[in-house]
């Protein structure tokens, strides 16, 4: 403890004299920096601020370029079965019946896949070199853009589904249609309910599942009665997140959907959705009320994928966070 | 009998194994499908002439895809430049003001962005620019493109930040550094690799999307550099001469196709390099 | 002979309605080396916190009362002015992982954006290394990343950083905590001699190292400050119970 016998410090040279010129000019250096921090943290705001401002404009956007058809058409608009621009009469019921049509059918025709995959990755094979692969195909289905899943659809799987029309007698055996439509569709939403379900599962507790072991259940039983419950909420997220994508999907959807507006007989008529007629016919659309129409279409796109897209994630925001 | 039972559940386990085997593997057959068909379909009309040259009108052989090339680099470059400050910086403001009252709304705007269909921004950007500026244009195709790079550019941003110990922004701001050097020179370098993987996602993201140009970019079966011109792009051309009734239309739609998914896989790839680096790093 | 360079009067910090330190009237003298110790949760290091003003990042964060730098109020200068004067090092070595060893030595006129001439970093940098005995260590790999320190170097790396900016006072939060015996050793070595040049502050709730390495010690409990004594009348000679009790480990 006796500080005397220690090396004094002050043998060695300071490089930075302390003398007046160099601190003022420091002095000076550093107002410049307070005056940009504050700078700074304006501008933070203002981003931040600007994606508020930003969502803000689209709905008003919309709203507004709306309004000419909300007023003229009321609630004709939803219930209308007849779309005819040219004689100045708009009913959306062909396309939103189309849209729920070609998702829920894709959906319903996705869900055991991403489940599987879900429960294969997340539970059976977490880590192997084929899980691995697995899993980069299902991000490799979500990375490959939409325009060539539709030329594909096209080229390949309409003349296919028109082979199977063909086969079942159909009068009109056309291949593109809602049927089309749909399997494409529910290829390309398979990733976003395999994801989300496949990291759900991991977070299961592992206490829980050794618990059901411990009394003797087969894996299946686990799988069925620890995993599947405890994850419900979750993969019900994934299916809503993958909904929202399908409804929103446009181009794949626009390419062999068949682009009628007359209402579909059957899930292999060819229709429209609301994506898709907007995709068709805004550019072409030369009268107001026919413009504001198909805003008003994009309105309630946009209002049904929000809601869909914030209710799964509030869903996966309060599994994460129990 | 209890043997029996034993027998049969752990048969009906291993069943229910088979069959999510089977329903995992069976989605690889369709992406294996496509991905078979498009190369298949595509590499033969790719060459040089193919690259450099724009396309022909129907009837005469040849012809190539440089417009849309060309086309697609310029919409994201300018998208690029529009997005990335600014999904930087909101992403910064949510990481440093995370229980902020505008944060909260911030964050539930990134996530009502993230969900908007992309046709829906092509309306928006035909509202705020085709419309002013009287006229299709690269630069509101870009505008379309940079909201929908935004959110993911924000969400990674944000998550990256608030991975980094604080002891390094401590240790800045003890050395009397001012908030936004602690933040350019310290906080966003050590995380630049996230921001980045965050980036190249959004590019690959946009690179394919076709619905918000439809009217926006529009398309040009000519060479264009103008930002306030209508402007051609990969999937613009591959949605017009896919949905063609010609067959020389078909077959450039197949390169450009090509082209399209190398580009985009290329970018995924180029993203998980990235990432992986990253969490080596950290 | 003996000059006051910090000084707080009634000086408190709280965490939201968690009042940590209360009434703090403290001297601390120049060119001494001070040590802080007391009983974790007892406010020592939120006290050395808002000697700098690092304190007020926390969100929810508090202060009242006077604190003072040569006379002048650390609470009406700017934070930056007060961090330019007041150097900080950490519980756990925190070189910046993305900068050379060269870098980091340097990091606060990089990042504060101050040029400096080739010759002048190179002079700043071999100083402030040779000032924590680390130049020998590193002088061949000054332009790879810190990150193959070991824990003891990186520490003095971090002291450099801090030494590099010519504070006036260096504040150590629990500068040893994270480091191997040996480590501890060299890095306690440094204080003796950094205290020719600067006034240390360092927090510790290891008593032997106050011992070691103070000239003067205070003994915070439960947010107050118990007693400031000279170390070796506080180890000997304790005025008040509590400080009894802690330096003969009745309660830790």
């Amino acid at each position: 403890m006796n500080m005397e016998t220690s090396i004094p410090a002050s043998v060695i040279p300071s490089p930075v004299v302390r003398d007046g010129a160099g601190l003022r000019k420091r002095v000076r250096r550093t107002f410049r920096q307070i005056r940009g921090e504050g700078a700074f943290r304006s501008l933070l705001l203002i981003a931040g601020g600007l994606l508020v401002v930003l969502v803000l404009g689209i709905l008003l956007t919309l709203i507004t370029q709306s309004l000419p058809s909300i007023r003229l058409l009321g609630l004709k608009f939803i219930w209308g079965s007849t779309w005819n621009p040219v004689r100045n009469v708009y009913g959306a019921w062909p396309f939103l019946l189309g849209t729920l049509l070609t998702s829920f059918l894709a959906l319903l025709i996705s869900i055991p896949f991403s489940v599987a995959i879900a429960i294969f990755l997340g539970e059976y094979y977490p880590s192997s070199w084929f899980a691995g692969a697995l899993k980069n195909a299902v991000e490799l289905i979500a990375a490959v853009p939409s325009v060539i899943y539709g030329f594909w659809g096209l080229a390949v799987l309409v003349p296919m589904v028109r082979q199977l029309e063909a086969r079942f007698g159909m009068e009109q055996p056309l291949g593109v249609g809602i049927f089309s439509a749909s399997l494409i569709l529910s290829i390309m939403i398979i990733p976003y309910a395999a994801s989300l379900g496949r990291s759900m599962i991991q977070m299961v507790p592992g206490h829980l599942k050794e618990a059901a072991y411990g009394l003797g259940a087969t894996h299946w039983e686990v799988i069925r009665h620890v995993v599947i419950p405890y994850t419900r909420s979750g993969l019900f997220a994934g299916i809503l997140l993958s909904l929202g994508r399908a409804l929103g999907e446009t181009m794949a959807v626009t390419m062999v959907i068949g682009n009628t507006s007359i209402l579909p007989k059957s899930i292999f008529s060819p229709g429209n959705t609301m994506a898709s007629v907007i995709a068709n016919e805004f550019t072409e659309a030369d009268k107001t009320v026919y413009l504001s129409a198909l805003i008003e279409l994009g309105l309630a796109l946009f209002l049904v994928t929000v809601i869909i897209n914030i209710a799964g994630k509030k869903i996966i925001d309060r599994v994460t966070n129990e | 009998m209890r043997t029996d039972h034993i027998k049969y559940r752990i048969g009906k386990s291993k069943g229910f194994r088979i069959l999510v085997f089977v329903l995992a593997f069976a989605c690889m057959i369709p992406l294996a499908a496509i991905l078979f068909y498009i190369i298949k379909a595509g590499i033969a009309h790719i060459n040089w002439d193919f690259l450099v040259n724009i396309p022909r009108p129907v009837g005469e052989k040849g012809g190539g895809i440089v417009n849309a090339l060309l086309g697609s680099i310029l919409i994201i470059a300018l998208a690029s430049l529009i997005a990335i400050p600014i999904g930087i910086l909101a992403g910064v403001y949510l990481s440093e003001n995370s229980k902020s009252r505008l944060a909260y709304w911030c964050r539930l705007s990134v996530d009502i962005l993230q969900g908007i269909p992309s046709i829906v921004i092509g309306i928006i950007a035909y509202f705020w620019l085709v419309k002013p500026l009287g006229g299709f244009s690269a630069l509101s195709g870009s505008a379309a493109l940079a909201i929908m790079m935004l959110p993911i550019i924000v969400r990674s941003t944000e998550e990256t930040l608030k991975m980094l110990p604080p002891s390094l922004k401590e240790a800045a701001f003890a050395l009397g550094m001012p908030f936004h050097r602690v933040i350019f020179k310290v906080i966003i370098p050590v995380g630049i690799s996230g921001i980045l993987s965050g980036v190249m996602l959004s590019i690959a993201r946009i690179t394919g999307e076709t619905a918000p140009l439809l009217f926006t970019a529009f398309g040009n079966p000519y060479l264009s550099g103008d930002v306030t011109a209508p402007v051609q792009s990969l999937p613009l051309l591959i949605f017009n001469y896919a949905t063609s009734p010609y067959n020389d239309w078909h077959d450039l739609a197949w390169g450009a196709s090509l082209i399209l998914l190398v580009w985009v896989l290329f970018l995924n790839i180029f993203t998980k390099l990235i990432s992986a680096k990253w969490k080596v790093q950290l | 002979m003996e000059s006051t360079i910090i000084k707080s009067r009634n000086f408190n910090a709280s965490f939201g309605s968690n009042h940590v330190v209360k009434n703090v009237n403290i001297d601390i003298p120049r060119n001494h080396v001070v040590a802080v110790m007391g009983p974790s949760g007892c406010g020592k290091t939120t006290y050395l916190r808002c000697i700098n003003r690092m304190h007020e990042l926390i969100p929810g964060a508090t202060c009242r009362g006077m604190m003072t730098i040569n006379e002048e109020d650390i609470y009406t200068m700017h934070p930056i002015f007060v961090r330019l004067k007041i150097g900080m090092v950490f519980q756990r070595p925190n070189p910046f992982p993305n900068l050379s060893i060269y870098d980091n030595v340097i990091a606060g006129y990089k990042l504060n954006g101050i040029k400096l001439a080739r010759a002048e970093k190179d002079r700043i940098v071999e100083h402030s290394l040779t000032r924590v005995a680390l130049w020998n260590e590193v002088k061949d790999s000054l332009m790879k990343k810190g990150a193959f320190l070991s824990g003891g170097q990186q520490q003095r790396l971090c002291i450099a950083r801090a030494v590099a900016m010519e504070p006036e006072v260096l504040l150590f939060d629990e500068p040893t905590s994270a480091l191997d015996p040996i480590s501890t050793s060299t890095v306690e070595d440094l204080f003796h001699e950094l205290k020719a040049n600067y006034t240390l502050i360092i927090v510790t709730h290891n008593m032997q190292q106050a011992a070691r390495v103070s000239d003067k010690t205070a003994f915070f409990y439960m947010g107050e400050l118990v007693e400031y004594e000279l170390t070796k009348d506080i180890f000997t000679n304790p005025r008040d119970s509590r400080t009894q009790n802690y330096i003969t480990g009745r309660f830790s």
